[in-house]
């Protein structure tokens, strides 16, 4: 039904090209098989098909084409051959670059070009110029072929039986409305508990729970070292852990832990704090918040100390740690969940209890 | 200044300030500062230089910050920023502002090197802060540049990218490249908090973390980019999306040019 057709010949495709002089490419414009009618698209004819003298120009300049890439290939070699691997040259824009890396891909690069491009000139100024229209068949089908796929249809449905066995049809469709549900259980399931001191919990509680209790000291992430409210000056950040973090992915023998229970201690005026989550729940200004963004689960630290924003990086949600860590900005649904802080006998910063809420993103049992 | 009244009431606030006055000779106890534990260094220059320092900064920086450094609403006080701020500010030219803006951007200095300590010192003479740290604190020679990338990633690579290139934050701030930083400004930085920076205060940071913070950030600076164009060294991804477009419409305009009518 695609077939190429030529207008205005019966005996498409099969006509010769007009034949042309040997050597000479210049021809005189097309009226072969395939030439439209002007009606149709104006044929314009090349000047290299009027012009001796240009199709000779044209038929330089594809050789040059030619040549180029030849010299590209004995440059290719060159550079191969003489440029040290390691050596570095700079180009604007693009760099500190490797030099033989460079001169290989150029020269590479220009060779194969050359070639694509004089075979393009060659055919589009060389080669016969025809302009050729391609019938396409109709896209919607026939009405007979409507009556047939009808009439099939129909027959597959009384001999089947689908409409005649009412209780049938039912429990078929009651099957296949059940038949998903033992794969949404799986997929629920996939997580197995193999911790024998997570034994019974859910996979919710376990994510409502950190390893931040009563009493347990903060230390700096990076250097494990107790931190003291002194030590965080106004306008300070710092990304904190609980003590026991190393035991406990030791025990573990994954990061799960360290994933929850990181948090960022800011410390602002105490006059700053507008709200926060539970009362005094700070420490003398210094705040702790989680470092797991309540969207989907990105850590964040970029907090800007004037402004108090904490800004996630993934998805531009933003949080204001002067105002409980509310969301100001961005996708994210729940505030930023706080930590009461507190200090012990030696002058340490701890963690007063657990987080209240549940960190992270959101999930199923959440609510 | 309500942050202080709310700490000096606390019985380890009060343990802190005092030993901070046996340290520091008299005096400066009094002043207000937000960066209690860091005032224990002083710079202290000689009195023409002082003086130097404050003509430069009436001419140059007391229309923002106040005749006495008292602040304006045009600009914070810079009363107990210490030394170090100065010389971060105003030997990158963040400081003076050209414009009012949502940040200082790194210019060419307005003021020779002996000008800013000149002004650094006169601001340091005013409340103590934290000095400018010196050749040894960051001397970087013998410093874990490993250890110095786990701190980065920890505590910088939010803001200034995994490989020190910097990053959008809010409302047109950002976080700027740390590829033409000195191994001064990214200790003052991180001991001054400049703009929005918070900061990393030498007991949460001691020096030799600071130290190889720094190594590490000298050692992104040299880092070879053999292909050419690191295209942010954000990885991957954006080299995958840069094919994706810029090539691909290379492509796409070399399949037009073969498609057009040749004449």
């Amino acid at each position: 039904m695609s077939d190429l057709t030529t207008r205005g010949s019966d005996n498409s495709g099969d006509q010769p090209l007009p034949e042309k002089p040997h050597g000479i490419l210049a021809r005189p414009e097309y009226e072969g098989p395939g030439a439209l009618t002007v009606a149709d698209v104006e044929h314009r004819p090349r000047r290299s098909d009027l012009d001796p003298k240009a199709a000779r120009r044209v038929e330089r300049q594809i050789t040059l084409m030619f040549l180029l890439s030849m010299v590209m290939v004995v440059l290719f070699v060159i550079a191969y051959v003489s440029l040290n691997s390691t050596q570095t040259v700079y180009i604007p824009v693009l760099g500190l670059i490797g030099a033989q890396n460079l001169a290989l891909g150029v020269t590479f690069g220009a060779a194969i070009f050359f070639i694509g491009a004089g075979a393009i000139q060659w055919a589009k100024k060389l080669m016969p110029d025809v302009e050729v229209v391609q019938d396409r068949h109709r896209l919607a089908s026939t009405p007979d072929q409507d009556a047939a796929a009808a009439a099939q249809y129909e027959r597959g449905k009384e001999e089947s039986g689908f409409a005649a066995y009412r209780i049938l049809r039912r429990t078929l469709i009651g099957a296949l409305a059940l038949f998903p549900i033992p794969l949404v259980v799986l997929v629920r399931d996939m997580w197995t508990n193999t911790d024998p001191a997570l034994e019974g919990l859910s996979p919710a509680e376990i994510l409502s729970e950190t390893a931040w209790t009563e009493g347990l000291p903060i230390v700096v992430d990076g250097t494990y070292q107790p931190i003291r409210p002194e030590d965080i000056p106004v306008g300070g950040l710092v990304s904190a852990l609980p003590e026991n973090i190393l035991e406990i992915q030791k025990e573990f023998h994954n990061l799960n832990e360290r994933g929850k229970s990181a948090i960022i201690l800011v410390r602002m005026d105490p006059g700053e704090i507008r709200s926060q989550q539970g009362d005094g729940w700070d420490y003398q200004g210094i705040l702790a918040f989680s470092k797991i963004c309540t969207h989907v689960g990105c850590p964040i630290a970029l907090y800007e100390h004037r402004t108090h924003h904490l800004l996630c990086p993934c998805h531009q949600s933003t949080f204001d740690l002067a105002d409980s860590g509310n969301v100001i900005f961005g996708p994210a649904a729940r505030r930023m969940p706080q930590l009461p802080i507190g200090v012990n006998e030696e002058g340490f910063l701890i963690a007063r209890s657990d987080f209240q809420e549940p960190v992270g993103p959101s999930f199923w049992e959440r609510g | 200044m309500k942050a202080l009244a709310a700490h000096r009431r606390h019985p380890l606030m009060a343990l802190a300030l005092l030993l901070i006055a046996l340290g520091v000779v008299g005096g400066a106890y009094g002043v207000v500062t937000t960066q209690p534990t860091a005032a224990d260094t002083v710079m202290v220059g000689d009195q023409t230089q002082i003086e130097e320092g404050r003509r430069l900064y009436l001419e140059g920086c007391s229309s923002c910050h106040g005749l006495n450094a008292e602040g304006t609403s045009a600009g914070p006080t810079l009363i107990g920023v210490g030394a170090a701020a100065v010389h971060f500010q105003v030997a990158t030219g963040r400081m003076p502002l050209a414009a009012p803006g949502a940040q200082a951007p790194v210019k060419k200095p307005d003021y020779t090197a002996e000008e800013t300590l000149a002004m650094a010192a006169y601001i340091a003479s005013l409340a103590p802060g934290p000095a400018i740290p010196t050749a040894e604190q960051v001397d970087y020679t013998n410093a874990d540049v490993a250890e110095g990338g786990i701190l980065f990633r920890i505590n910088c690579a939010q803001c200034h990218q995994a490989a020190g290139q910097g990053g959008a934050l809010t409302q047109g701030k950002y976080a700027p490249s740390l590829m033409n930083s000195t191994p001064t400004q990214i200790y003052e930085a991180m001991l001054t908090g400049p703009q929005n920076m918070p900061i990393f205060s030498d007991q949460t940071l001691p020096t030799e973390d600071k130290q190889a913070i720094i190594a590490y950030v000298m050692e992104l600076q040299q880092a070879p980019s053999p292909g050419g164009m690191s295209l942010g060294r954000l990885g991957p991804v954006v080299e995958g999306l840069f094919l994706w477009t810029a090539v691909l419409a290379a492509f796409l305009a070399a399949a037009v040019w073969i498609g057009i009518r040749a004449r």
